[in-house]
């Protein structure tokens, strides 16, 4: 995913993108325009509402349903045996019950308001943990990002200077950063915000500046024709008409700074789900890592999905 | 100092810049225009119309010449010179009345309220008073054009320019489009100036059809007036000899004396 949206923003010429964005735009508002009434049916005779919705639910997660319990049943008979390298799914369920079952542990609710007591807590706590920092780290590289993203989607020149900076920082893998992060800023907690922080910002500068060279050189003409002054020009023309790209930047970007976690708390011990697989890797406890690993692709699927609603909600509104 | 018309333009040339070396798109066009006039601007595909109007709305610089408004010089874009699109260019995130409020928002001093009722008045002299909080993606193309024609008036602009406004319409709502640009002129007593490609258009809509050359290095051919009297009505026009002579005329321009390049490459 990341790549063709990387190689959108950079392949790009300013001029050649016009329809590009036009096609966007046109398609997010075509959803708000009335739909004509159906065309009057025939009485047929059609089972209950409820009945019907639910038959639709089923018919969407069944076949998901079937291919995950068929995974399980192959995966159980592959590695179910005694002294099979990876546990089967009946290992994990008995060994890491703890773990699966009691997501929140050592936290205690005084009315509504949770507070976490002791070291050993439950996974969802280290989730928390985590997405507190991904939010952190994953703020800063959006609104870094935008900005800069504006900045070499609007000035030639800005994109000539900075444009091959931003292609070859951009493959830095988040790992290779942490050596540096580490010595510049001494401490675990700003290194492993500024780790997500690296990891997540490219793709927002990258899809920013294809949206921004992307406007259609009409709206230029009528912001000249109406004499906008750049604030007006920026808030009335070039924001609406860039929020699409602006938001697959987003999106990538949320889904890059949740991958760079496990390498953010690999420095920061203590809490974090990163943290929670260095820690069952260290005491050989693979069945916990492989719970780990599903509430981590539970997690970055949710965040994915959530960027992309704001998104479609602001381009219907905008 | 002479006197110059109201929109005067003086040795016009527009030369760009390519890579196969300099292209000269205009050259050396003189044109005068008086107030509340209406011009049309017609010639074949390529021939620096738009250009030409471009240089006027101020958004292309010419290379040399000068062009007056109401004895100022032009050098660069201005809501005084309010242009309709061919493509109607509506903001597609902003309502029919947002777009247009945009504009007058730029254009006119005044209280909220009278601000807002300018708005409206405008949106209605088009017939768009039904769809104030529609959005252009929900408009035929004639309504978006409509919706462009009431931007660009209510911005009481000192000369209205047109490029091509009715170009990608279908025939009879073209047709309709230019009965409500005749309507508002009326009322109005805009300076006009219309680029197009249709002959029809421009012997009903304008007091003067400027013909022009075939490009590279353009210029104006043929200055041609339509002395018919207002209200037109395309109707009775058809069947006079002033309407049919000056349609004959621009049609011997475009056809005998500067046909269409593309057949003369053929």
């Amino acid at each position: 995913m990341l790549s063709t949206a990387n190689a959108v923003a950079t392949d790009s010429h300013p001029d050649e993108m016009t329809t590009d964005l036009e096609d966007g735009v046109v398609i997010a508002l075509s959803a708000t325009a009335p739909v004509s009434a159906p065309p009057k049916e025939l009485p047929v005779r059609r089972l209950p509402a409820i009945v019907e919705t639910a038959g639709e639910a089923a018919a969407a997660v069944l076949p998901t349903i079937v291919v995950m319990a068929t995974l399980l049943v192959l995966w159980q008979f592959a590695c179910g045996a005694p002294g099979s390298a990876l546990p089967s799914p009946v290992r994990i369920w008995t060994e890491s019950h703890d773990v699966i079952m009691h997501p929140l542990k050592g936290v205690t609710f005084h009315g509504l308001v949770p507070s976490v007591d002791g070291g050993d807590v439950g996974i969802a706590v280290h989730i928390l943990t985590s997405l507190r920092r991904v939010a952190i780290g994953f703020g800063l590289a959006s609104v870094c990002g935008i900005g800069l993203g504006v900045l070499i989607g609007q000035s030639r020149l800005a994109y000539r200077a900075l444009d091959p900076l931003f292609q070859v920082l951009r493959t830095v893998p988040p790992l290779a950063w942490l050596p540096i992060s580490l010595a510049v800023f001494q401490q675990a907690q700003p290194s492993s915000i500024f780790l997500i922080f690296i990891t997540a910002i490219w793709p927002v500068i990258l899809n920013t500046a294809a949206g921004v060279q992307a406007i259609p050189p009409t709206y230029r003409n009528v912001a000249k024709v109406l004499a906008l002054n750049p604030m007006q020009y920026f808030m009335q023309i070039m924001l609406p008409a860039t929020v699409p790209h602006m938001f697959t930047g987003l999106r990538i970007g949320v889904g890059m700074s949740w991958l760079a976690i496990v390498a953010a708390e690999m420095v920061q011990g203590g809490t974090g789900i990163g943290f929670f697989i260095w820690d069952s890797y260290n005491s050989s406890l693979l069945t916990d890592t492989i719970v780990a690993l599903v509430w981590i692709g539970l997690v970055g699927f949710a965040l994915d999905r959530i960027v992309g609603w704001i998104g479609r909600r602001i381009a219907h509104q905008a | 100092m002479k006197n110059r018309s109201y929109l005067a333009l003086e040795g016009i040339s527009v030369t760009f810049p390519t890579r196969k070396g300099p292209f000269t798109a205009l050259d050396h066009v003189d044109l005068s225009i008086e107030k509340g006039e209406f011009v049309a601007l017609i010639g074949h595909s390529g021939c620096g119309k738009s250009t030409l109007l471009n240089v006027i709305a101020g958004l292309t610089k010419a290379s040399r010449g000068v062009v007056f408004l109401d004895g100022e010089v032009i050098d660069r874009p201005g809501p005084d010179r309010a242009v309709i699109f061919q493509d109607h260019s509506l903001l597609p995130w902003l309502t029919v009345e947002e777009n247009v409020r945009l504009a007058v928002d730029q254009t006119m001093k005044g209280t909220r309220a009278e601000r807002r009722d300018w708005v409206r008045h405008n949106l209605e002299l088009v017939h768009m008073g039904h769809a104030l909080a529609k959005r252009p993606a929900e408009l035929s193309g004639g309504m978006k054009q409509r919706v462009g024609i009431a931007r660009a008036i209510a911005m009481s602009p000192r000369i209205l320019l047109m490029d091509e406004p009715f170009g990608a319409l279908d025939a009879l709502t073209r047709a309709s489009l230019q009965d409500a640009v005749m309507d508002i002129q009326a009322k109005t007593n805009n300076t006009v100036v219309m680029i197009t490609h249709d002959v029809d258009e421009a012997v009903l809509l304008a007091d003067r059809v400027v013909m022009m050359t075939n490009g590279p290095a353009a210029t104006i051919g043929e200055d041609l007036r339509i002395a018919m009297p207002r209200p037109r009505n395309r109707i009775e026009v058809a069947e006079t000899r002033d309407y049919n002579h000056a349609r004959a005329e621009v049609l011997h321009f475009l056809h005998q004396r500067f046909s269409n390049p593309v057949d003369q490459a053929a």
